[in-house]
């Protein structure tokens, strides 16, 4: 969901941690108490249970599914190049 | 009905005693708003002539929470709700009864706006109230207001719709999007924050009916409003009628990107929400895009689909195809749709 | 930008399929660990389309499910006590204990809310000064780091109504005692996709090292899970086991440290009791005693009664993997999700309430 705004600040944990996230027109708030990375307006956020997990931009997304486009169009080199712990 | 100013009084428990409160609620609110010739009687049965045809009979109770929500409130689903469910058998609403079953302490205001929207959806749809019963139960008996609405109609003898005449090649039509309602009424519970443009899809739907019987004869052969339990549920329950199965194309079902996206964000199907607003028909193949492009051309079928096909197979089963070319079986809705964990 | 709606693309998805088929070269059996993983498996038709020598069983990673008969029982006893207000996820509230469900605790006047959010339940002890909130925690790493904020946000705003039963768990450890059963001959793991989110996916590398299992960590769109089971089956073709990530956009090699570091602050390891896996040392978290204030089992001297898992229920061997639902004699007979017997039949990520909706025959 992508961030539209961010209250409190990620070193004051007196303050309320909180971000209005949106998806489609659904906007809902979420805390950002242990969220990875503290987001900017524009992020998107991965949530559960009502907490962001993860935050992301959005290159890594798109990163993502061009490593799938790859595989799909089955280049073998590149697909036994794993990119794990990156 | 008392010196108190309006938005102040309540309802109490005298209000239904049938003493000089329940008359003061009758004359000063009830008539005030649903006035008729036949209701203005206030005889102990409404007597309605008599016209060509079969009696559809049918009844609803109304106990959604919250009463009031974006697009509608509790009055306005329960005259909607009967006439649909008339609506599904071919039959032209006559006339409905109206229950109240009142929790001590309802704001009379909040009374007042739930009649005065009764109201203004029997004369949109033009069936009036012709009967009803207001009683009160002590606080925390019932919650708020609880509605019973009964409704006669009559079936042109020409007409006969039911879910066991669906036959193998009939098109299945959905008349808009899914979920609108159930999604709505969820979001707006306590404890699920979601803000958006949800709104409920409550409206009537014959006089569509009429359209689509009356242009295309003996082409539809069965209609169904997906209420509780949703499209999914409709669908199975009407494979299960005609002994077929019912094959359904998931790119084809119209959802409106917010209630998917409110779907997502809960763990739901809007497969499985209630639709207070929509039919689905099962029709003949041959006039079935006629009957889409008919639809698509009336505001309460704007966003009308194809959505399947009904096959042979294993009876009662309903199974759709995946946007990625694989399939699985839609099952019946098994109790409430809650949000999940994850 | 919707980032998933490229994830289920046609153009994108089809090769995908084709690929699939060429990779799977011997006959392969996978865990998907995670019950979101069972479910979009099921939905997106997936199990469908899978190539002949592609087997898919399902993992212990359902947290309703692998919730103890015992804890569903101290559940419901809980919910049976006065100005006690109990505060739940939604999965929880038709799971069978052995004498009804928290259903039927809620028709006898049991104060039953359903929440999204653990947070939620904060509001609701705000609101209900009179009552003690207790919410009910289960769930696994990616839940708790959320249930250690709300505890210590009850903590900073003295918040005194409010109180957590713990069952919270943790998943590789069952993982390893899994991994350990010769029967079971697993070749490669579809890790969780959210729970690596927490634990990162380096967290996988032990079961390379000491079982050789092929292990991808994987997102939970068509294209996600494709790709997914096309690396595993490469991997486990060219007998190359590693971690292989391919959910980058939301899981690192080391994960979310500031999580963790929160559960930490809360939490310390405790046995667990796991339906159908019986007790596994360290595999579940109880809450801290700087914190006991908040520990519902403390604070209400809750006891775990002694239970035994329904009669003819094989969830124990379901959530193991080691058999399928339709080999259950009560499933879809005597075990339907109207009258669920077993766990896995009632919440919505159960394997067997995932084959009885979406097709025993798929």
């Amino acid at each position: 969901m992508r961030v539209e705004q961010v209250e409190g600040s990620p070193d004051d944990f007196t303050s309320e941690q909180l971000a209005t996230v949106n998806m489609d027109g659904i906007s809902r708030k979420v805390r950002l108490d242990v969220v990875d990375r503290w987001p900017e307006v524009g992020d998107y956020v991965i949530v559960h249970a009502g907490f962001a997990i993860h935050s992301l931009v959005e290159e890594e997304a798109k990163r993502n599914i061009e490593l799938i486009r790859e595989l799909a169009s089955h280049m073998p080199e590149e697909l036994l190049r794993s990119d794990n712990g990156s | 009905m008392t010196n108190e100013p309006v938005s102040d009084q309540v309802i109490l428990l005298d209000h239904g005693s049938g003493g000089l409160a329940s008359q003061q609620l009758i004359g000063e609110l009830f008539l005030k708003y649903l006035d008729n010739p036949i209701l203005r009687g206030l005889e102990d049965s409404a007597v309605v002539d008599n016209r060509p045809g079969r009696l559809a009979f049918t009844t609803d109770s109304y106990v959604v929470d919250p009463i009031f929500f974006p697009g509608g409130d509790i009055g306005k689903l329960a005259v909607h709700g009967t006439i649909n469910d008339l609506a599904m058998r071919g039959a032209e609403p006559i006339c409905l009864s109206l229950g109240l079953i009142l929790e001590e302490g309802l704001p009379l205001t909040d009374l007042e706006t739930i009649i005065s929207s009764i109201s203004e959806a029997c004369k949109q749809s033009g069936v009036p109230i012709v009967t009803g019963d207001t009683k009160v139960v002590p606080r925390g008996k019932a919650d708020k207001i609880f509605i019973n609405t009964s409704g006669v109609g009559i079936v042109p003898e020409t007409i006969s719709l039911s879910s066991r005449q669906a036959a193998v090649g009939d098109k299945v039509i959905l008349s808009g999007t899914m979920g609108d309602h159930g999604i709505t009424i969820m979001t707006r519970r306590a404890g699920i924050a979601l803000q958006g443009n949800l709104q409920s899809d409550t409206m009537p739907l014959h006089r569509l009916v009429a359209r689509l019987l009356a242009e295309f004869p003996g082409s539809v052969h069965t209609l169904r409003d997906p209420t509780r339990g949703g499209v999914a549920t409709s669908l199975n329950e009407i494979a299960a009628a005609s002994g077929l199965s019912i094959q359904l194309d998931e790119k084809s079902l119209p959802v409106r990107p917010e209630v998917r996206a409110a779907c997502e964000i809960l763990g739901l199907e809007a497969l499985y929400l209630a639709n207070e607003g929509k039919l689905l028909a099962v029709v003949a193949p041959e006039p079935a895009p006629a009957l889409l492009s008919l639809l698509k051309a009336t505001p309460e079928g704007q966003d009308a689909a194809i959505i399947g096909t009904v096959v042979a197979g294993t009876a009662g089963r309903v199974v759709i195809n995946t946007p990625i070319g694989g399939s699985r079986v839609v099952s019946p809705l098994h109790g409430e749709p809650l949000p999940r964990i994850c | 930008m919707r980032h998933v709606d490229e994830y289920r693309d046609q153009a994108l998805i089809e090769p995908l399929i084709a690929e699939l088929h060429r990779s799977v070269q011997k006959p392969v059996r996978l865990m998907e660990v995670c019950g979101t993983h069972t479910m979009a498996i099921f939905r997106s038709g997936i199990r469908s389309i899978l190539p002949a020598g592609m087997e898919i069983v399902s993992g212990p990673g359902c947290p309703v499910c692998v919730t103890s008969a015992a804890h569903m029982d101290a559940f419901i006893d809980l919910a049976d006590r006065d100005a006690v207000r109990l505060a739940i996820f939604g999965d929880l509230f038709r799971v069978p204990g052995s004498r009804g469900s928290l259903a039927h605790a809620s028709s006898r006047g049991a104060k039953i809310d359903v929440v999204y959010s653990s947070m939620d339940a904060l509001d609701i002890a705000r609101n209900h000064p009179d009552d003690l909130v207790v919410f009910l925690g289960v769930g696994f790493e990616t839940t708790t780091p959320g249930i250690a904020a709300t505890i210590l946000a009850a903590h900073r705003q003295r918040i005194d109504n409010f109180c957590v039963f713990s069952t919270h768990k943790v998943i590789p450890g069952p993982l390893d005692v899994l991994m350990q059963d010769p029967e079971l001959r697993i070749n490669g793991l579809l890790c969780p996709g959210h729970v690596s989110a927490i634990i990162g996916a380096g967290a996988y590398q032990p079961f390379v090292d000491r079982y050789r299992l092929a292990c991808v960590v994987a997102g939970f769109e068509p294209a996600d899970l494709l790709n997914g089971l096309i690396r595993l089956a490469r991997q486990i073709a060219q007998d190359r086991p590693a971690v292989d990530n391919i959910y980058t956009r939301v899981v690192s090699w080391e994960g979310n440290r500031r999580a963790r570091e929160l559960v930490d602050t809360v939490f310390e390891p405790a046995d667990m009791e796991w339906r159908g896996l019986g007790p596994i040392p360290g595999s579940g978290l109880k809450i801290k005693q700087a914190y006991h204030h908040y520990d519902a089992e403390q604070r209400l001297e809750i006891v775990i009664p002694d239970v035994p898992e329904a009669k003819g229920c094989i969830c124990g061997q379901i959530l193991k993997g080691q058999t399928t639902p339709p080999r259950c004699p009560l499933f879809g007979k005597r075990c339907t999700p109207a009258h669920p017997i077993g766990p896995c039949m009632v919440s919505s990520e159960g394997t067997c309430a995932a084959f009885f909706k979406y097709g025993a025959d798929t």
